[in-house]
């Protein structure tokens, strides 16, 4: 893939953001239309942890991408998509704390710690906390080294991530199977990749000529 | 002189009328849902089922009753659009879109197992068993949500007692229609087909216990588990079996569909308890369907409301282990 100008990396990046706003549009259209199903607020958690599990995902991609085709400039992308995964996953936690709990602490609370699915899903929104705080320019700068080690939460939060849906449905596993297929799959090659370099490193440790005595 | 011609084709080729018929229906079913399910698979389209909501036949003569006074019914639409019916698919707007070729008529319900005799009966005499009546009771699902529904039935009495079991008959079985020609749900093995409810005899017997062919005054709709389902009203949703086309009269519990999915999570029991959770969820409280966005959870009740009614079937009994 030829790399894109900064011009048209700003386009992209432009109608990037466009695009992924289109889900939260897509809900603000329905529920002016009253129409959010018989169980708006059911509608809106579902809608909303979906859009933050797909960003999620393809903001895994990017590096996989990478590896794979040698491509390196939609890594440029991959801080934009990551706020969305973040973005989204705020929505949902609003909606479940607010339309859903109504700010009842007590039986947030409850839930969180009685149910798996819950503390699963709360627990990687905490993680993706950090991640989103230091995701400017400024935090990286300032982190150096620390951030891409910071950074690989992002794998703990994808892996909640996933759990939590799977927990959470009733019998027909097939969607979230989805998502842990593509997550599956997003780190297997990084780790294909990981184990592959480490051979290529051995072996031209093995063949490096003796050093004269 | 008749000189015998080959023919073309031999009788036994010809495809009948009955079977084109249904080839062709089935095709179209399943263009039908491949579109659907696509649209659905891809979440951008809502599947506006609540648009194409189609009205029934009305039901003549019913008789009032009081239950459910002063409770706000759920919209017709809410009720006919949000359905767990897995035969048809396991969104809650499945049911409404995917039981179009669904036929619920004519049908019959076989009578077996612990009885004088095993029989067999139309749905149409099962509507002059007993005088038809509305019962507006509350509907609790296991997935902490709830509505109001004005149902049409018999009580579930009536029908036991034109049954006849005998003596042994400790337990009531309800199996459900699982056809895969019209019921494409139940070609994904997502529970083990048929559909399988059960009640303890006491439980069947109760006056608020009903087999229902209608709501709000008119036949029931396919979603809804035409033509005739169960309702008890202070036990979870899925008790309710629908389509029912076999009761068989036992000694042993039966094993239900969901017991069988699930044994640590669905009991045989299933009474709607706010004090016993979901392994997974709460169920001290539901949402009342019909709210809107902004209308806060209700606290669930024990028995559903119904505790007076049947609090004395279940004395002396650890529920928290018979869930």
């Amino acid at each position: 893939m030829k790399a894109p100008s900064k011009r048209q990396l700003f386009w992209l990046k432009t109608l990037l953001f466009g695009i992924a706003l289109i889900p939260l549009g897509r809900l603000v259209w329905l529920g002016v239309h009253d129409d959010l199903t018989a169980n708006p607020v059911e509608f809106v958690e579902r809608s909303t942890g979906t859009w933050a599990l797909v960003m999620l995902m393809v903001t895994l991609s990017l590096t996989p991408i990478r590896l794979l085709t040698g491509s390196v400039w939609q890594i440029q992308l991959r801080r934009m998509t990551g706020l969305f995964m973040f973005f989204y996953a705020c929505l949902h936690l609003t909606t479940y704390v607010w339309l859903d709990h109504w700010f009842d602490w007590m039986a947030i609370s409850k839930d969180i710690v009685k149910h798996p699915y819950v503390l699963v899903g709360f627990s990687a929104f905490a993680l993706a906390v950090p991640l989103a705080v230091t995701s400017n320019t400024y935090m990286i700068r300032k982190l150096r080294e620390n951030w891409k080690k910071l950074h690989n939460l992002v794998y703990l939060v994808a892996i909640f991530g996933v759990l939590h849906f799977l927990w959470l449905v009733k019998k027909d596993l097939r969607e979230p199977m989805v998502y842990a297929l593509v997550l599956a799959v997003l780190l297997g090659v990084r780790l294909y990749y990981r184990y592959k370099n480490k051979l290529a490193k051995a072996r031209t440790a093995k063949f490096t000529p003796p050093v004269p005595q | 002189m008749l000189i015998g011609k080959k023919p073309d084709i031999f009788p036994s080729e010809i495809t009948s009328r009955e079977v084109f018929d249904n080839r062709r229906e089935f095709i179209k079913a399943a263009g039908f849902g491949l579109i659907a399910s696509a649209a659905s698979v891809a979440g951008l389209l809502p599947l506006d089922a609540r648009a194409a909501v189609q009205r029934q036949q009305k039901i003549n003569g019913i008789v009032k009753t009081p239950y459910g006074a002063g409770e706000k019914l759920t919209d017709y639409e809410d009720v006919t659009t949000y359905n767990n019916f897995y035969e048809f698919g396991t969104s809650k707007s499945d049911p409404a879109s995917e039981s179009r070729f669904f036929k619920p008529s004519p049908w019959t319900v076989s009578i077996e197992g612990e009885v004088k005799k095993p029989k067999r009966i139309a749905i149409e005499d099962i509507f002059k068993l007993a005088p038809l009546e509305e019962r507006i009771y509350r509907m609790r699902c296991v997935e902490a949500w709830s509505m109001v529904i004005p149902w049409v039935g018999l009580p579930l009495a009536q029908l036991i007692k034109w049954a006849e079991p005998t003596g042994n008959a400790k337990y009531v079985e309800f199996i459900s229609a699982a056809d895969p020609q019209t019921m494409p749900g139940v070609r994904v093995p997502v529970l083990d087909w048929p559909y399988v409810e059960g009640l303890r005899m006491d439980e069947a017997m109760h006056p608020l216990t009903i087999m229902a062919v209608g709501l709000y005054g008119e036949v029931l709709p396919n979603q809804n588990g035409a033509p005739m389902r169960l309702v008890v009203p202070w036990k979870y949703g899925f008790k309710g079996a629908k389509s029912i086309v076999k009761i068989r009269f036992t000694e042993k519990m039966p094993q239900t569909a969901w017991m069988k999915a699930g044994p640590s999570e669905y009991g045989f029991y299933a009474n709607v308890n706010p004090t016993v959770d979901h392994p997974r969820w709460t169920q001290a409280s539901e949402r009342r369907i019909g709210g809107g966005l902004f209308s806060p959870r209700i606290k669930t009740q024990m028995f559903n409301g119904y505790a007076d009614q049947v609090g004395q079937l279940y004395t002396g009994m650890d529920l928290r282990k018979n869930y």
